[in-house]
């Protein structure tokens, strides 16, 4: 466990908070951009300790928006107040739409090379493999019981077979199982059910 | 450029259902910008998105390309694409970007409320599934062959296993898709 008083001066300059979001924006090659973070911010850095950054990567998963920009808005706020969420954000996207920007254009002269195309089918049967282990390492972490299992199953039926819109599954799914975790009179003080 | 206000509702619009991750909003991806505006085809999609993965940071920053292809409407236009990949970028990240700031600053005040932890797990679960759906969706258009499947289950159990750098077993995939249209 990180000791809090190890942690450096919680207030670094809005320049040096963009910088350090910018370089993991720019660093954090294939995904998993979450391992980049708690090495920048945490261990690097020692901005946070690692109980706040779970807590916060914990909001940054229930809320929506991805858990990159979510981290660096909840994390830039943290130490900076708005402007250190806004110039957090920036920093960590810049990279990326830049190349992806580079991308379209460079799809658009070369996409419909036959071997540019060998090459990114054989990158979508990669990314699916990449996707389903984040499904499988999400799911280690937040099913607990058979009730959890079966709202997975049954959302993801109601979506990839039934054609049901995603918002329409996600309110539904997420009221039925909401109310299935319900706090109840016996629960202990973190919300598991004994 | 009309189609502007289009690309800012559609991105707005996906990245309120990004619960759990961009995966989430894979099937409303597809149907949005395939079946209904018709911006990119099914296997276009599917490339920038594996692209997308590949590039670092955000995992959904995809949607700056197909903001720079819907802008150009077929007529290539560097302007128009810098454009639509800005109001796509500021479109997904901005409105879900001001929710998590508020609710972000709400949160730590709400950490006794009783429904917390039933509101984390419920939306978990629901997550799960949504990202699963995307799965699925997303294996219909990139498994088209035994090969392509073998390809991805490999590289579930290699990244399950090891500490690996996606990107590398990723790109080993897109060599493997190269070779066999050398040898096919």
């Amino acid at each position: 466990m990180s000791d809090t008083s190890s942690l450096t001066d919680p207030k670094p300059s809005l320049g040096r908070l963009f910088w350090v979001f910018f370089v993991m924006g720019a660093t954090s090659l294939g995904g998993g951009v979450v391992g980049y973070l708690r090495t920048g911010l945490v261990v690097r850095n020692r901005w946070l300790d690692d109980l706040t950054f779970v807590e916060l990567l914990s909001i940054s998963q229930t809320l929506p928006g991805l858990n990159a920009t979510n981290m660096s808005i909840l994390v830039g706020d943290r130490l900076r107040g708005a402007w250190g969420a806004l110039l957090a954000t920036i920093g960590m996207c810049l990279p990326g739409a830049a190349l992806m920007t580079a991308a379209a254009f460079a799809y658009g002269i070369g996409g419909d090379d036959p071997w540019s195309k060998a090459f990114l089918h054989g990158i979508a049967a990669g990314a699916l493999g990449l996707i389903v282990v984040v499904m499988v390492q999400l799911g280690s972490r937040v099913l607990k019981g058979v009730a959890d299992y079966v709202i997975v199953l049954a959302t993801a039926a109601a979506v990839a077979i039934f054609n049901v819109q995603v918002p329409i599954a996600l309110i539904g799914a997420g009221i039925v199982a909401i109310w299935w975790h319900r706090p109840r009179a016996r629960d202990t003080v973190d919300g598991s059910r004994k | 450029m009309k189609q502007l206000p289009e690309i800012a509702g559609v991105f707005a619009y996906l990245s309120l259902l990004t619960v759990g991750g961009g995966m989430a909003a894979f099937p409303e991806l597809k149907t949005l910008t395939v079946e209904t505006y018709h911006w990119v085809t099914f296997p276009e999609m599917l490339h920038f998105y594996s692209l997308g993965q590949l590039a670092p940071g955000p995992n959904m920053m995809m949607v700056v390309s197909i903001g720079a292809i819907a802008a150009q409407a077929g007529v290539p236009n560097v302007a128009a694409g810098l454009i639509g990949a800005a109001v796509a970028l500021i479109a997904f990240f901005l409105p879900t970007g001001i929710l998590t700031w508020g609710i972000g600053r709400l949160w730590t005040h709400l950490a006794t409320w009783r429904w917390r932890p039933a509101i984390q797990t419920g939306l978990g679960s629901v997550s799960v599934g949504l990202v699963l759906a995307g799965a699925i969706i997303m294996g219909r258009g990139a498994v088209t062959s035994v090969l392509y499947a073998a390809i991805a289950i490999v590289v579930f159990f290699l990244l399950l296993k090891t500490k690996i750098n996606p990107a590398y077993p990723i790109v080993a995939s897109g060599l493997v898709g190269v070779l066999a249209h050398w040898i096919g």
